[in-house]
């Protein structure tokens, strides 16, 4: 633990730790561009230099220098201050002055840190430098005359991504950043390099000169795209969402959010569902709130009603759902649409038990039919962590591009309980191993042999719990809290012959078994599950309502309303809430405030933010065996994986583009 | 060091290139090379093996070589290292041709020594035998490219041509380098000073002279 003095004020810095870190401690501000704190050291942007005793009577790079004891560091000095104007006057040299046309103005590292530490005026009169335009994809947009060679997209690709396509090509003043041969950067997360470009040159293609930070709302959010609940910040203006981006939160997401979190935004007000319509002699057509409600309530249901929750529904609207059903005196509740049916007495068993952040620290980890780089980029990108850090991984499913060095052994599900002897020496012999098991190998019956697989090499062990289950919907852990589960899976329920099936916004089941039931939609896009409904109420989507998510590991968390629903839409809950009056029964809640209240009391741990308890593994079944392969993972697309990611143009071109590898449509010129 | 670009990616240049493969010698030396790392390091040979390619290049088109894409491309898998990888240290180097080149590569050191020695005459005389900066002149045999310090500067004005330096030049003896060439003759390296050998003093030293016939003790003098 050095101890130096930042500024004249004695602070100890943890050992290892940089004198930018140590400044930072201190409550010093430094103004950097290259220096990411989760991207490698470059030190090739200068701007961070202090004066730093003992050593050379120059400035220093503080970012890439070690705090070491006894240091004295000045950040206020007339050399620090000379130093800065300097680095950011020859910044400066060749970025154009187009803020006023530049879509970073506003949130821009240098347009920020040159009012606060540069010179006020430019004392350079010749021609500035040009680099032309560099295609990378539909979504990043480049203007790369802006750029000042910082490399953190560089490195980003390189490090966290894992799929090395961004590259500074030529030297010196020439250099320039480019993908090979500008194709399309084709990873998940490829437009977290717009979050880190300091300056303009990697916009966002969508957003393009669509506003300006100052005229946003922004509202804390939980993405719905994926199972991990990343925690997003909605930026709106009036009653459009312009764009999602990360929060910080290193259980979750630490900075980074996938593609199709970040764009399925613009979905949100296309396809809506913004007026009621009932079908009326094989054709839907509009209606009015009274009519439909008349019509649900004829239908008689009595216990005979069942609900299927769908995979971006928040629990708010999943339990007033339940209490409506339970007035009713039905517990016809179901939210795994596809028809999977696993045991889910215990929670514990289809939870992600190692969390987040901790399966980075695994240190063999075997992954069960899961396309993990589409079901859940973000883990993809913590177990490459892992394996940067030494650890082992195997795969069984058809193989995959992984970003890291994997092993896969096959698609027979039978591998999991006969190890190859090299992969079984390895379980052995770990100190922190893990499995995940994916949605296609839990459709297929493999969650005893798993948990049996658990048992045999000690997964769970002190302070360590290497189960894991990755669900892809962002309602799944929720749902199942919820108790949207029949024994026998959606099958439970069609044996029940309901005479109302309520879709809460369930696009992926089948309707064809409901052929004789009223099956009426409650859900905020137009599509499969409103192409086959015969009643529709519009309702509000994630963006639209306050509500409740719980991830895959079992975190809990709270995303608030950024815009108010489309036309007619209503919050799924007072929908709900309606019904239940049109139905003649009561729920027990009149306002929002109510429903969370009775939800928290059926289910306390939804109203804890953090990780749920769901207790110790269940006692495995040894003799339990699957069988099969894995033929295909549940994401065929992974750009179009729910209502709102269809609707949306961006995800359909990158879908186009980058997965189908259709050649742009070019306009006629 | 402007005007450097990669090679348009066409059809034609796939096509000529696509099938590029070592020849026997050398895949030896490129896996020679690769043994000098350890294992899982092989991409530390990325510089050796592109000068490699290059040289085999220029064997195939009779020229001093250049990197087409495909090359480049089959370095990387060679090395499997990401293409872009590559591609960043080949554009890096000033060695690396990035665009066909003629069979006599005339590199003219223009930094501030060799001009004040008259680097200008030398590129005028160049270019008075119809060479021109970065392209291949009609025959084929020039290409004319003013780079930095060559470190050559005692024996300046010089050029570079292929793997050998022509130091000490003036128009005229550098016409007769470039003509011995041009007739396929080995004209002598490195210096054309007549009793000059390398960059010594020319005209004899100018100091520690006593050291020319033996060991000489200069503590006394200090």
């Amino acid at each position: 633990m050095p101890k130096v003095t930042v500024d004249g004020l004695e602070i100890e810095v943890p050992a290892g730790a940089t004198v930018l870190q140590a400044c930072e401690l201190a409550g010093k501000e430094i103004p950097r561009f290259c220096y990411h704190e989760r991207l490698s050291i470059a030190g090739n942007c200068r701007m961070c230099l202090v004066e730093v005793k003992p050593g050379p009577p120059k400035p220093q790079a503080s970012c890439a220098l070690p705090a070491a004891e006894g240091q004295e560091i000045r950040t206020d000095s007339p050399m620090v201050k000379t130093a800065r104007e300097g680095v950011m006057e020859f910044l400066l040299i060749n970025h154009p002055l187009d803020c006023p046309i530049c879509d970073q103005g506003g949130e821009c590292d240098l347009q920020d840190q040159s009012v606060a530490y540069g010179r006020g005026a430019s004392r350079y009169d010749a021609n500035k430098r040009a680099v032309t335009e560099k295609y990378m994809g539909p979504l990043i947009k480049t203007v790369m005359t802006r750029c000042i060679h910082c490399t953190r997209c560089v490195r980003f690709s390189e490090e966290i991504a894992g799929v090395d396509e961004i590259g500074a090509l030529y030297r010196g003043e020439d250099m320039q950043i480019t993908t090979y041969l500008e194709q399309a950067a084709t990873h998940e997360l490829s437009a977290n390099v717009i979050d880190l470009c300091p300056v303009g040159a990697l916009t966002s293609r969508p957003y393009a000169f669509e506003a300006r930070p100052w005229e946003l709302k922004k509202t804390l959010s939980i993405d719905v795209s994926d199972a991990i609940g990343a925690n997003i910040r909605l930026d709106s203006r009036g009653r459009e969402v312009m764009r999602a981006l990360p929060r910080i939160n290193d259980d979750v997401n630490e900075e980074w959010i996938s593609d199709k979190a970040r764009y399925q935004v613009d979905g949100l007000t296309k396809r809506r569902l913004d007026k009621v319509f009932m079908r009326k002699r094989g054709k839907l057509t509009e209606a009015s709130w009274d009519e439909a409600f008349k019509a649900i309530a004829a239908a008689k249901p009595g216990k005979k009603i069942a609900a299927v929750a769908g995979d971006i529904l928040d629990c708010e609207t999943m339990f007033a759902a339940k209490a409506l059903l339970g007035a009713m005196g039905s517990k016809l509740l179901e939210g795994r649409q596809t028809g999977m049916d696993y045991d889910v007495s215990n929670l514990a068993a289809v939870n992600f038990n190692s969390t987040l952040a901790g399966i980075e620290t695994a240190d063999v980890i075997l992954v069960v039919g899961s396309h993990v780089r589409w079901e859940a980029p973000l883990i993809n990108v913590r177990l490459r962590k892992a394996v940067k850090n030494g650890a082992k991984v195997f795969l069984i499913g058809p193989e995959w591009e992984t970003t890291y060095p994997a092993e896969f052994l096959g698609t027979d599900l039978a591998i999991l309980s006969k190890l190859p002897k090299a992969v079984a020496d390895a379980f052995k012999g770990a100190a922190r191993p893990a499995i995940i098991m994916g949605g296609a190998a839990v459709a297929k019956g493999a969650l005893g042999a798993g948990l049996s697989f658990a048992a045999k090499y000690n997964l769970a062990r002190e302070g360590w719990n290497g189960f894991n289950v990755l669900h892809i919907s962002a309602a799944r852990m929720g749902g199942l809290m919820l108790g949207y589960a029949q024994p026998g899976g959606m099958a439970d329920i069609v044996k029940a012959k309901p005479k109302v099936v309520l879709s809460l916004g369930a696009d992926e089941m089948d309707f064809e078994p409901f052929a004789d039931a009223l099956k009426v939609y409650i859900g905020h896009h137009g599509d499969k599950g409103a192409h086959s409904a015969d009643i529709i109420l519009p309702a509000a989507c994630y963006a639209e309502k306050d509500g409740t998510y719980v991830n895959t590991e079992g975190r809990v968390q709270f995303a608030e309303k950024a815009v108010y629903a489309p036309g007619d839409a209503r919050e799924d809950w007072t929908i709900l809430r309606a019904l239940a009056d049109a139905l003649g029964v009561s729920v027990g809640f009149d306002s929002f405030a109510q429903l969370q209240n009775a939800m928290i009391k059926a289910v306390p741990a939804l109203g804890v933010e953090g990780l749920a308890d769901f207790g110790a593994l269940p006692k495995a079944d040894a003799k339990a065996k699957v069988e099969g392969m894995i033929t295909a993972y549940l994401i065929k697309d992974f750009y179009l994986t729910n209502p709102i990611a269809r609707a949306s143009a961006v995800m359909q071109q990158c879908s186009a583009e980058l997965l189908h590898g259709d050649n742009l449509q070019e306009a006629a010129e | 060091m402007a005007n450097r670009h990669l090679a348009t990616d066409t059809p034609e240049l796939r096509a000529r290139w696509g099938s590029f493969v070592w020849t026997k010698e050398n895949r030896a030396k490129a896996d020679w090379h690769i043994a000098k790392y350890p294992d899982g390091r092989q991409k530390s040979a990325v510089m050796p093996l592109l000068d490699l390619a290059q040289r085999q290049v220029g064997a195939e088109t009779d020229t001093q070589g250049w990197l087409p894409l495909p090359v480049m491309e089959y370095v990387a898998k060679y090395l499997d290292m990401p293409v872009i990888r590559v591609v960043e240290v080949a554009t890096f180097y000033f060695m690396y041709n990035l665009v066909p080149v003629g069979k006599f590569h005339v590199q003219v050191c223009g930094t501030t020594p060799c001009v004040l020695r008259g680097s200008d005459d030398i590129i005028a005389a160049c270019k008075k035998r119809g060479m021109e900066k970065g392209a291949v002149s009609a025959d084929g045999l020039w290409t004319l490219t003013e780079v930095e310090c060559m470190g050559n500067c005692a024996t300046a004005p010089m050029v570079q041509i292929n793997d050998d330096n022509y130091e000490d030049l003036t128009p005229e003896r550098l016409d007769a380098v470039l003509d011995a060439l041009a007739k396929g003759e080995n004209p002598k390296a490195g210096t054309q000073e007549p009793g000059r050998h390398t960059s010594e003093p020319s005209g004899g030293p100018t100091t520690l002279k006593e050291m020319v016939a033996g060991n000489h003790d200069y503590r006394g003098q200090w």
